[in-house]
């Protein structure tokens, strides 16, 4: 018996989000006095073996570059044969892109219960309780999972790495790849943007800053936090920014230790896309928007003066420290 | 060419999200039900579309879900659909529920089924790939974009800081999000065919349950804003540092 890990990885290098759901699975394995072990598919650069300091003891791997690209059926086939060979009872994902595409269609393979978008430890001191988000964001929901093999894919961001000591081995899975049916003919990175979801600090900005050519000082400010950037749905519909820099209750869901929204009112619909965040911070000339109530820190102010005059300071404070 | 366009049903963006019998149960008093956003806005109206390029396309929406749920599959049904099943049960487990649809995915010989991104009540993102794994389909999750040309689709989903694009033969399960189509109000005339159109009820087949809602819980509340005066920055980028440790 034993947690199996998913360890997710792009361009041959291990995601934030799986090195989180590598301490939560270890952390999950040491509740029940039992091994974690981990998964990668396809060939990696990093170094696996440094992955021991997060609490794994062993990595199955299937090194073969014909799972460079994520294929829900093939990843799902290949690890449903991990689970059997190692006997795992609990897989853990994370939450983010490929753990959306895959995770359920590991449950529905080995008729797994799954709980996804979980945000806490499992309660197993009656069953096997796992708490998650639901209403994006606006409350948690307690599920309890009732059959033999357990899958759970965690929120990125809300839970913390902890790297202590350890060195893991690595198994080569002897596995057999299927062609996929899903043929890529391009791949568009954002190149030196930092993915919003895997971001600690995102700047946001909405319809109060009056249109595209005036993003230069959210930019600005972002840059000098590298951060990520984001706006609400107004924005994203009038393609003053791109589409997928959209959050809220049907655009991007984030949860990044810090959330600068400028210029944005607070909807409901904005803040269910963002309420998991550690930390808010409102910029709003109007006093009386909405989203003061769902801040930690606001300035009542002008955001074409307000802005500048944060960046600098956070300069002048960084070249102080 | 046939199209099954899954539709769940999902509380008003604005609706206040409060529960009842000690806290196991979602309140649903003075609840506006809804059409899940991605599965109105997006799959459906996608589906629409195609059907409007090729009229050989026919359209079948699947909801599983109680009585309840009749007016928004009949508001689906006048945005666009030919015809809808409902399969009769009130289920939150992902696994009974993608079974029930993959079941009548399996016995209808669909080419192409659409789910939304996630429901925005349970946000479980689980149906799609479910149902992809029980019909043994390949599985596109997260779609910005989908064009089809005879019997390939060429799709553009989000990936970890970025897109990618490919193209996969049909019979395919495609998730939907945002850029995928655009928004569409029904018309007084798809309100009228929407009456006649077939609405068949169907009993669930057997199927394992395999998590259930233990509880629910509510955030704890904020502490209140504190408000730093607007020439006053610094004082913020000290609390951001200080206090809150986030920069
Ligand atoms: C079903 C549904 C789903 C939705 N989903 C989403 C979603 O996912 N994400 C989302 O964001 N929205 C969503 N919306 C839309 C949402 O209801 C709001 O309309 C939207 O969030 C408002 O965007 P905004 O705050 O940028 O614009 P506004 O509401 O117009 O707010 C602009 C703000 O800028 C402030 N401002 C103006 N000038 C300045 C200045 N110079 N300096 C500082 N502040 C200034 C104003 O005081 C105001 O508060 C959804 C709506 C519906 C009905
Ligand atoms: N009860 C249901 N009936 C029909 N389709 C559903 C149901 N629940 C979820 N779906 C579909 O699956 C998608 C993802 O839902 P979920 O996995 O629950 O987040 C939704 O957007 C719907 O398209």
């Amino acid at each position: 018996m034993s947690v199996l890990i998913f360890i997710d990885q792009s361009d041959g290098h291990v995601k934030k989000s799986s090195l989180e759901a590598i301490t939560y699975g270890a952390d999950i394995a040491k509740q029940l006095g039992i091994a974690a072990e981990g998964i990668v598919l396809g060939t990696v650069s990093d170094d696996l073996t440094a992955l021991g300091k997060y609490g794994i003891s062993k990595i199955h791997q299937v090194n073969n570059n014909a799972l460079d690209h994520v294929d829900a059926q093939l990843y799902a086939k290949i690890i449903a044969e991990a689970v059997t060979l190692s006997g795992a009872k609990i897989l853990v994902f994370s939450h983010n892109q490929t753990g959306k595409a895959v995770a359920a269609r590991v449950a529905a393979r080995l008729k797994a219960g799954i709980v996804s978008g979980a945000c806490a430890l499992p309660d197993t001191s009656n069953g096997f309780v796992v708490k998650k988000t639901v209403f994006s964001g606006k409350a948690f929901a307690n599920i309890s999972i009732l059959s033999d093999i357990k899958v759970i894919s965690l929120n990125p961001n809300s839970y913390q790495t902890i790297a202590g000591e350890g060195i893991a081995t690595i198994a080569d899975l002897n596995i057999t790849v299927a062609p996929s049916r899903i043929k890529v003919t391009a791949i568009n990175k954002v190149s030196g943007e930092i993915p919003l979801t895997e971001a600690d600090i995102v700047v946001s900005g909405g319809r109060g800053l009056k249109g595209p050519e005036n993003w230069g000082i959210l930019l600005d400010l972002a840059k000098e936090l590298g951060a990520a950037t984001a706006c609400s749905r107004p924005v994203g519909d009038a393609h003053w920014r791109p589409h997928h820099e959209h959050v809220g209750q049907t655009g991007v869901q984030v949860a990044p230790n810090l959330y600068i929204a400028i210029g944005i009112s607070g909807a409901i619909q904005h803040l269910a896309g963002v309420n998991r965040s550690k930390v808010i911070v409102v910029i709003n000339k109007d006093a009386e928007a909405p989203f003061f109530k769902a801040a930690d820190y606001g300035i009542v102010g002008d955001a074409f003066e307000v802005v500048p005059q944060l960046t600098a300071a956070i300069k002048k404070m960084k070249a102080s420290v | 060419m046939k199209i099954l366009v899954c539709i769940s049903k999902t509380p008003d963006t604005t609706a206040k999200i409060a529960f009842t019998d000690g806290n196991t149960k979602f309140d649903e008093a003075n609840v506006q039900w809804i059409i899940n956003p991605y599965d109105e806005w997006y799959s459906l109206v996608r589906a629409i579309e195609l059907k409007e390029k090729d009229a050989a396309v026919s359209i079948h929406l699947i909801t599983v879900g109680n009585a309840d749920s009749e007016p928004i599959i009949r508001k689906a049904l006048a945005l666009g659909g030919d015809e809808a099943i409902r399969v009769n049960s009130n289920s939150n487990d992902a696994y009974f529920i993608a079974t029930q649809i993959a079941s009548i995915a399996n016995e209808g010989g669909y080419d192409l089924i659409f789910t939304g991104k996630e429901t925005i009540d349970y946000n479980g993102s689980s149906i799609g790939g479910m149902i992809a794994e029980l019909t043994d389909a390949p599985f596109i999750s997260l779609a910005t974009k989908f064009e089809l040309v005879g019997t390939t689709a060429t799709i553009t989903r989000e990936i970890d800081g970025g897109e990618e694009v490919a193209d996969v033969i049909l019979p395919l399960v495609v998730s939907c999000q945002k850029g995928v189509a655009e928004q569409r109000i029904p018309n007084m005339r798809g309100i009228m065919a929407a009456r006649t159109k077939p609405l068949k009820v169907v009993e669930p087949t057997d199927a394992d349950t395999l998590s259930s809602i233990i509880s629910f819980e509510l955030p704890p509340a904020k502490a209140g804003v504190k408000l730093v005066a607007a020439d006053n920055v610094s004082e913020l980028v000290r609390l951001l540092h200080e206090e809150a440790k986030a920069i």
